[in-house]
């Protein structure tokens, strides 16, 4: 499993493109929205947690078909699922290793974004907590989508159908935390919302996923 | 006495749905026209004026809406533990009739919001819950349909139903949390007794036996209609194979 782990990994730090990207794309989306809704510093500060929330949820969404895409077209997604291992541990490992290029760098960039959309101070360390909390959950659900449509053509726009309105919970709390942190209300129960989401999400979905994997290699 | 389970043999069910839809078809034409005029023809309400009448089209669609979605959790279920492919095909026969029941919902909802609470749509969570909903019927009827081999579709979309049930459960709950909202309680309730007069209350009765009908009514057509596609289909295989 570790071994499948640091594959996947040093397949995404070599292949390039894939590591930056989602970064890059929340930079975007966060650089765009004082363009559409203007540059005023207190409308900003007001809508800053929902933008990097949903520019955190839209760029992990852009990497998700590479999850189990690549491996598909190479046939070693059949041998993954001929391994000794179960496919269910091989799935979480997969979308752990999702997280770590996605989902990791941006918590770590979110503090930086953040200031970029006037959020205020006191809402940031919230933020880094909810999207820590919740971006597994993210990478989880993407994995259950990316098994669904794995052998589709076009199965990329049918993915993000299925698997945004799966989003619609982990956003709303983790949404929720950082505003209330934002205006020094207590974020602990959205937080812990978020937080029970993503243990749920981890130890059910492996094996929607995994089935749904089982079903498109049959 | 025969197993209930018989009828999965899609030659009996066609011929028992097709006995059955002689007089079903009749009937859910009777119930509806006789609750929708007797919907239309109430007193106006002293608050709420003749929009109120809005409500014989808005609560059994939206009480259908949801009702639908479960029916095909319980039919993907029955095909994944049983393997019966009329419950898979009734799954997918139900979905886009679902689909039109949240509109309905939604549609007649903005129509009756807007001289109401003088908006056509509000962020609240009821109004908010069945959008996602739409969302949910939208991305299973794509992937039924996107799905070439016809087993692994009923496999993809069972599961899909399965984990989308209970994401949309979670969601109800969570924008709740979300936002306080707009839309009033339930109307007809069992534990708070009156709440309704009666004069409201029968129509509305009439109305949501009629919705059920249609639904089954419309239910056994389509899925006759996706027997008859796949029949097709095979014949179409074979003499392509010849």
């Amino acid at each position: 499993m570790i071994a499948l782990l640091v594959r996947d990994l040093r397949l995404a730090v070599r292949a390039g493109g894939g590591f930056g990207l989602g970064l890059a794309f929340f930079l975007i989306t966060c650089t765009l929205v004082p363009f559409g809704v203007g540059p005023d510093g207190a409308l900003l500060a007001r809508i800053a947690p929902g933008i990097l929330w949903v520019g955190a949820l839209l760029a992990c969404l852009l990497s998700l078909d590479r999850i189990f895409a690549l491996d598909w077209e190479d046939g070693s997604l059949d041998l993954l699922a001929t391994a000794p291992v179960p496919l269910e541990a091989a799935v979480l490992m997969k979308a752990a290793a999702h997280w770590l290029v996605t989902g990791l760098p941006l918590v770590l960039a979110a503090p930086l974004f953040g200031l970029l959309l006037h959020l205020p101070g006191a809402a940031v360390p919230w933020l880094v907590a909810s999207l820590a909390l919740g971006t597994p959950a993210l990478s989880i659900l993407g994995a259950f989508g990316a098994a669904v449509t794995v052998g589709l053509r076009r199965g990329g726009l049918l993915l993000s159908l299925l698997v945004l309105p799966l989003y619609v919970p982990t956003l709303i709390f983790g949404a929720e935390a950082v505003r209330r942190g934002g205006l020094g209300a207590d974020p602990t129960a959205p937080l812990v919302f978020t937080a029970a989401i993503t243990a749920a999400s981890l130890a059910l979905v492996p094996f929607a996923a995994a089935a749904a994997l089982r079903i498109n290699l049959r | 006495m025969t197993s209930l389970w018989e009828y999965a043999n899609p030659v009996r069910f066609m011929r028992t749905s097709g006995r059955v839809l002689r007089w079903l078809a009749p009937l859910t034409g009777l119930v509806l026209v006789c609750g929708l005029v007797w919907g239309f023809l109430v007193p106006d309400d002293y608050r709420q004026g003749a929009t109120v009448k809005i409500m014989y089209l808005h609560v059994p669609a939206a009480m259908m809406a949801i009702n639908i979605w479960v029916m095909m959790l319980v039919a993907s279920l029955i095909w994944m533990i049983r393997r019966h492919h009329v419950s898979a095909l009734a799954a997918r026969a139900a979905a886009p009739v679902g689909a039109m029941m949240t509109v309905i919902a939604l549609i007649t909802g903005a129509i009756w919001g807007q001289p109401m609470w003088g908006t056509w749509w509000e962020w609240d969570p009821r109004l908010t819950s069945f959008l996602i909903l739409l969302l949910f019927y939208l991305g299973y009827m794509a992937l039924w349909s996107a799905v070439e081999d016809a087993d692994s579709a009923a496999d993809l979309t069972g599961v899909l139903c399965l984990v989308g049930s209970v994401f949309a459960l979670l969601s109800r709950y969570a924008v709740n949390f979300w936002n306080q909202g707009l839309h009033q309680g339930a109307s007809l309730s069992v534990k708070s007794g009156e709440r309704m007069s009666a004069a409201y209350k029968y129509p509305l009765y009439l109305c949501m036996i009629g919705f059920a009908l249609l639904f089954l009514t419309l239910l056994l057509i389509r899925t006759r209609t996706e027997i008859r596609t796949r029949r097709l289909a095979a014949l179409h295989a074979r003499e392509a194979r010849a």
